[in-house]
């Protein structure tokens, strides 16, 4: 039965081409709009790899006139001595401006033993960062201050580029960076959980943590502030007291880390809501279309569908018949839509998990079937139910 | 081999109702050829299309082959039509899209058959009627007396006991038509086929063994 519909279908393929067309267009922005929210799921199931709840974030511009090292470094120790007495401070930490849900990145590259790693972000914290966060240790430690004087210079890295460099072998101790010279030379003193930096819906990338030294503090214009719980609304105003009190020449912004995320979070919310809808619109416009495709190709073939009932056919193998026949066109132009969508993990198009498309097509080519049956599954009902002299009477 | 009581077939709307087949018993033996005549609207068709179980009497008995299909689920009535009887119609019903093979092979799909076995008995149905050499072309590309002789090779294919024919020479000129009647004859003769046909034509009517009249939807003796 399947040869022979697929010799109508073929012979039929000028009249059968616009369904062909409309199921591959469908088939192609869905797999889009798919491959987008399976990469967002994916990584929504990833865990965040840090607390944010409580934390604050102080942006501060140019606190001294001065660019002496060692008044700068005076100034920040007294800070440091300033936020520890205060009892509603657990943890602070100073951070290059890429910390989570700021809207900077910073990222480089280097050789591995000839290979070369770009685009790894690039974390410039204090040793206190980790606490701060609550970052999850996995492997060896993280910095003390007698990193300060090591040979090579001490990183912490996060999984996703010890996954990368290393694979399954050690990472430990291991040196990273081909340059000649020693303290260029980075040497792996931990690993951390990878942090979702950018989002909920976003992956961390790959990640060093180089440890803050004191020539960073010309430089740096960020503190991150862990509160205790249940501290009140009104340490806001205090703590921005405290600190212009600090800081005189300096414009100082805190924001609150939850309120980041929420804002992060909605920068991929809403595009994909505003994708979902559209795409929903389309899809309701191609069922409509193919509904109606389907329909009036019936229709022109009751006498067809008579015959076949003369002929020994039963009322349900006609529907059966009819959904199998949309069923193979959408199977050619699913095929069609394959053959594209492939070239996206084929050709690193986009350097995500070769897994998004794999479950991308499945929602796809699934989702292609059922709007195909349940279009097709009505028309194909109506004409079985016409009575086999009447249908060969009509054409 | 068709034995019809009392069969009655009204069409309702909800304004009119119309009797197009007014208590016709009618006995046709196995190998008979019968024709049926009789002026437009007389009921012809719908009986034809009572015998061949395309639609359903509003009264009486069909038997056919020693069974009585009043009790027949779909997929029964389907099952019987698909070995029991053939069909040709005027207007032949080809399907344009698929090739004369094809076309022919149409019945043996809603059977167990395998693809060579539909083929050669499609091929063998073909030879009969003398088309052995337009099996890969369509329809359109066939004269009207070819189209038609197409359609008795779908109906012989399955090797009916009945072949039931409604106006076959209908649409075709004489030397067509008489081309036609001539391989029904040929069926009925040395296949032992029961056929069953309608025709306008009272010559053609005579080459058969015995002719029905029917008139407002009954049988006129």
């Amino acid at each position: 039965m399947y040869k022979h519909l697929f010799r109508l279908i073929w012979n039929k393929r000028k009249q059968n081409f616009l369904f062909l067309s409309e199921i591959l267009v469908s088939f192609l922005v869905i797999f889009a709009l798919s491959s987008f929210l399976v990469f967002y799921f994916m990584n929504f199931r990833k865990p965040l790899g840090f607390k944010y709840q409580h934390v604050w974030a102080v942006s501060y511009s140019e606190p001294l006139k001065t660019k002496n090292l060692d008044s700068i470094r005076t100034f920040y120790d007294l800070l440091n001595a300033t936020l520890m007495s205060m009892p509603e401070i657990e943890a602070h930490s100073l951070s290059s401006g890429n910390f989570p849900y700021a809207n900077s990145v910073s990222t480089s590259g280097f050789t591995v033993k000839g290979k070369n790693y770009s685009y790894i972000h690039n974390y410039t914290v204090e040793d206190s960062y980790l606490q701060t966060l609550d970052l999850k240790l996995l492997e060896g430690r993280w910095y003390r201050p007698e990193d300060a004087i090591s040979k090579n210079r001490n990183v912490v890295i996060n999984e996703s580029l010890r996954k990368q460099i290393f694979g399954s072998a050690p990472a430990l101790n291991q040196v990273m960076g081909d340059s000649k010279k020693e303290n260029e030379k980075m040497k792996i003193i931990g690993v951390v959980k990878d942090v979702k930096a950018n989002g909920d819906y976003w992956p961390s990338g790959s990640a060093i943590y180089y440890r803050m030294d004191s020539s960073s503090y010309t430089w740096v214009g960020t503190m991150l502030i862990k509160i205790r719980p249940g501290t009140g609304a009104a340490f806001e105003n205090k703590l921005h007291k405290v600190l212009a009190q600090h800081m005189k020449n300096s414009n100082i912004e805190i924001k609150h880390m939850d309120e980041m995320r929420s804002s992060k979070n909605a920068d991929t919310i809403v595009p994909m809501t505003i994708f979902v809808i559209i795409a929903a619109f389309l899809i309701i416009n191609v069922a409509l279309g193919l509904f109606g495709v389907l329909w009036y190709n019936i229709n022109r073939r009751k006498g067809e569908i008579g015959l076949r009932r003369a002929m020994g056919a039963t009322a349900n193998s006609i529907t059966r018949q009819l959904v199998a026949e949309s069923s193979i066109m959408a199977t050619i132009s699913v095929l069609t839509g394959t053959f594209f969508a492939i070239q996206f993990p084929l050709l690193h198009v986009f350097d995500i998990n070769p897994m998004v498309y794999v479950f991308a097509l499945l929602i796809t080519i699934a989702f292609i079937y059922l709007l195909v049956v349940l279009c097709s599954i009505y028309p194909g009902r109506q004409a079985a139910s016409i009575h086999p002299a009447v249908a060969l009477h009509e054409d | 081999m068709i034995r019809l009581e009392n069969i009655e077939k009204v069409y309702r709307t909800d304004t009119v109702e119309t009797l197009a087949v007014n208590g016709i018993s009618l006995d046709i033996a196995r190998g008979e050829f019968l024709s049926i005549m009789g002026p437009s609207g007389c009921g012809k068709s719908t009986l034809l299309n009572i015998i061949g179980l395309l639609d359903s009497p509003s009264k009486g008995v069909v038997n056919i082959d020693d069974k009585d299909i009043s009790g027949f689920s779909d997929q029964q009535l389907a099952g019987f039509r698909n070995h029991t009887l053939g069909f040709i119609f005027q207007s032949y019903h080809l399907i344009n899209d698929l090739q004369v093979l094809d076309n022919v092979e149409l019945p043996l799909l809603y059977r167990q058959a395998s693809a060579k076995e539909r083929r050669e008995l499609a091929q063998e149905a073909l030879g009969k009627v003398g088309l052995h050499n337009r099996m890969k072309h369509f329809p359109s590309q066939l004269s009207g007396g070819q189209r038609q002789r197409v359609a008795i090779a779908r109906a012989i294919v399955g090797k009916p006991k009945i072949i039931l024919a409604d106006e076959p020479t209908g649409n075709l000129d004489s030397a067509m038509g008489n081309g036609i009647m001539d391989i029904l004859i040929h069926l009925n003769k040395n296949d032992g086929t029961t056929i069953v046909m309608v025709t306008h034509d009272e010559q053609m009517a005579h080459k058969t063994h015995r002719l029905v009249r029917l008139f407002d939807g009954s049988q006129v003796l």
